[in-house]
């Protein structure tokens, strides 16, 4: 079995957000980054399904942007991927999802993958289109928001997530790819003996060029912080003076306190 | 702007949200065209032409076969918005009708604006306006962010028959998780976020709860993390609730939690992030490490 898990790099989210210079996304100066949280459980669901089938599997991870996502890269690869393939973009940010599933497409199409794994949405972007139209673009079969995933003899039998907690299951043959939500599994952390093991592993880098042939169908125009709606009282300062301000604010207001 | 509506129907019900698509081609002043796998028995309150597929016999959910009903109607109608509510049914299909047509997609769509349409990014804490170069366009709407309208009347139908193929198959659908804790009918909500760091520390949350007279939620990392039980969850794959108070700790406020609680009577949030979205909703927002804030607040209560 073919396995290709696609992850993206984001930023930490609890960072804050200043407008770069074009002001059509984040200024990257001075942000932290970490693995995409849906491309965690991905990569979590592929290792899985790489040691079940044993030996005769091959599991390589993908990552788009400029050389920061090899740290992202490395996780993965000490989380369990057999190999890993960077796809060198400074631009990344720039791209919309087409253009990023169509250089995953590109890459994938001469591989022929069984199965291919991505997060349901990336946390920065939010767009939750990029494993559908990689899916759309290879012709093989999909299910997004997974949140219960098995394969034997190449049958994916995928449980999605619908509103409300209800469920819908469904079935699908290989080639096939799946979008990873919450809660699909829990997450390895990767172990020290397996961080060195990970730096032996193959990262094939590749050039953005020689895989994207399209223009992008969306350009952002704007970047910036939602209207304050305002309403809301901020309450900083010392412990002690919060506490006793926030309990006279819920005596006043609220008809819970006696 | 001619727009193809794509209506929603789920466990043989016409889904209510299916209204907010007309609150949003109603603030564009579009002319509205709707297409709906569903029945005969569950028609829209819609004047206009409707196409009809019966989810009888195409299934609730066969994305590959529901796809290929839409590109016959874009073909015939010819809209310039082909337009879905951002759920689970809108987000899978949306991406497979855009590259099919090789149109732009524009995801989760909060508001119009001029020269393009706002979205929400960094997990609710930004905005951007996105602009789409391609003649047609997909979109997919955020729940809750275009307000329901009934245009009333009776849709002209057209009925479409079921293609045949797709290569997937629906095997059923799994309800929802009993509850164990009936938290619509809790006054007081004190819901623990990843914030609070570890397991351990959800105690200090369930204290505070305790003191409150309420009872423990919590977002969703927490639950999935295992630290608190599912049925303490609350937002879109949860509960939704509206206590006379609701206290998050740790809780960023990110749509599918906001969508679960915004509407409570008074909503206090602790967060060292005073950026943090959840100072959208909250009437209170104490900047401040939540596990210094609350046993101090416990404290004080208990006196
Ligand atoms: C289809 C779908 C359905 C979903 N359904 C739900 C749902 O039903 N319910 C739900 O909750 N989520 C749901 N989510 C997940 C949701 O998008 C968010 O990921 C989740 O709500 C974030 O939880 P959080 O706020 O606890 O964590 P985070 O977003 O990680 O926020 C943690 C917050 O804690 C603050 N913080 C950190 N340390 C401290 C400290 N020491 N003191 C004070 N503050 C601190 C940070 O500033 C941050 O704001 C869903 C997602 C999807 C895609
Ligand atoms: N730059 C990238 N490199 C590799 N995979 C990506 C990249 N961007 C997005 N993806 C994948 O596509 C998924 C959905 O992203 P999005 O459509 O941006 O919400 C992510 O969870 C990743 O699995």
């Amino acid at each position: 079995m073919k396995i290709l898990v696609c992850i993206k790099q984001v930023p930490d989210l609890e960072s804050r957000f200043k407008p770069n210079a074009s002001n059509t996304w984040f200024d990257e100066a001075d942000l932290a980054y970490r693995m995409n949280e849906y491309d965690e459980y991905a990569v979590e669901q592929a290792v899985q399904l790489r040691e079940e089938c044993g030996d005769s599997s091959d599991l390589t991870v993908l990552s788009i942007g400029p050389d920061r996502v090899v740290e992202a890269i490395k996780k993965a690869l000490a989380m369990g991927c057999d190999r890993a393939v960077h796809i060198q973009d400074q631009a990344v940010s720039s791209r919309d999802p087409w253009q990023i599933a169509s250089i995953i497409s590109a890459y994938a199409r001469e591989h022929k993958f069984d199965l291919i794994f991505t997060g349901m949405q990336s946390q920065d972007r939010g767009s939750a289109q990029v494993g559908a139209m990689l899916a759309e673009l290879l012709g093989v079969s999909c299910a997004t928001t997974v949140v219960g995933f098995s394969c034997k003899d190449n049958v994916v039998t995928a449980k999605r997530e619908l509103e409300g907690g209800v469920k819908g299951v469904m079935r699908m043959k290989t080639p096939a790819l799946v979008t990873c939500q919450l809660g699909l599994n829990i997450p390895r952390y990767p172990t020290l003996p397996n961080i060195m093991k990970a730096k032996k592993k193959e990262i094939i880098a590749l050039p953005v060029a020689d895989l994207l042939k399209e223009e992008s169908l969306a350009k952002t125009t704007s970047f910036h912080p939602p209207a304050k709606k305002g309403g809301g009282l901020l309450v900083e300062g010392d412990i002690a003076d919060q506490v006793d301000k926030v309990l006279a604010l819920l005596k006043e207001k609220t008809a819970v306190l006696r | 702007m001619k727009t193809l509506l794509i209506g929603e129907f789920r466990e043989g019900k016409l889904l209510d949200s299916t209204y907010e698509l007309f609150g949003f081609a109603g603030q564009a002043a579009d002319e509205p065209v709707m297409f709906m796998v569903g029945s005969e028995t569950q028609l829209p309150s819609f004047g206009g032409r409707l196409y009809l597929a019966d989810a009888a016999a195409c299934g609730e959910y066969n994305p590959d076969l529901h796809k290929q009903l839409i590109l016959n109607v874009v073909q015939k109608e010819n809209p310039d918005r082909i337009v879905f509510v951002h759920s689970s049914y809108g987000w899978d299909l949306a991406p497979r009708v855009a590259v099919a047509l090789k149109a732009a997609q524009v995801s989760e769509v909060v508001a119009i604006q001029e020269g393009g349409f706002e979205v929400g990014c960094c997990n609710g804490k930004m905005r951007r306006i996105v602009k789409p170069s391609t003649p047609q366009t997909v979109i997919t709407i955020q729940a809750g962010a275009f307000q329901g309208v009934q245009p009333g009347g009776t849709p002209q139908v057209t009925r479409l028959a079921a293609p045949g193929g797709g290569t997937m198959e629906f095997v059923g659908y799994e309800p929802a998780e009993e509850k164990g804790v009936d938290l619509a009918k809790a006054e007081v909500i004190v819901s623990a976020g990843r914030g609070v760091g570890k397991k351990d520390n959800v105690a200090i949350i369930a204290a505070l709860a305790k003191a409150l007279g309420g009872e423990l939620g919590a977002s969703r990392p927490v639950v999935d993390a295992e630290w608190v039980a599912h049925d303490h969850q609350v937002g879109t794959t949860g509960q939704t609730v509206s206590p006379k108070l609701y206290v998050a700790c740790g809780i960023s406020g990110a749509i599918q939690h906001l969508a679960g609680m915004k509407k409570s009577d008074f909503i206090l949030a602790i967060n060292k992030d005073k950026d943090a979205p959840i100072g959208e909703v909250a009437d209170v927002l104490v900047v401040a490490d939540v596990m210094q804030f609350v046993p101090a607040l416990t404290a004080k209560l208990a006196k």
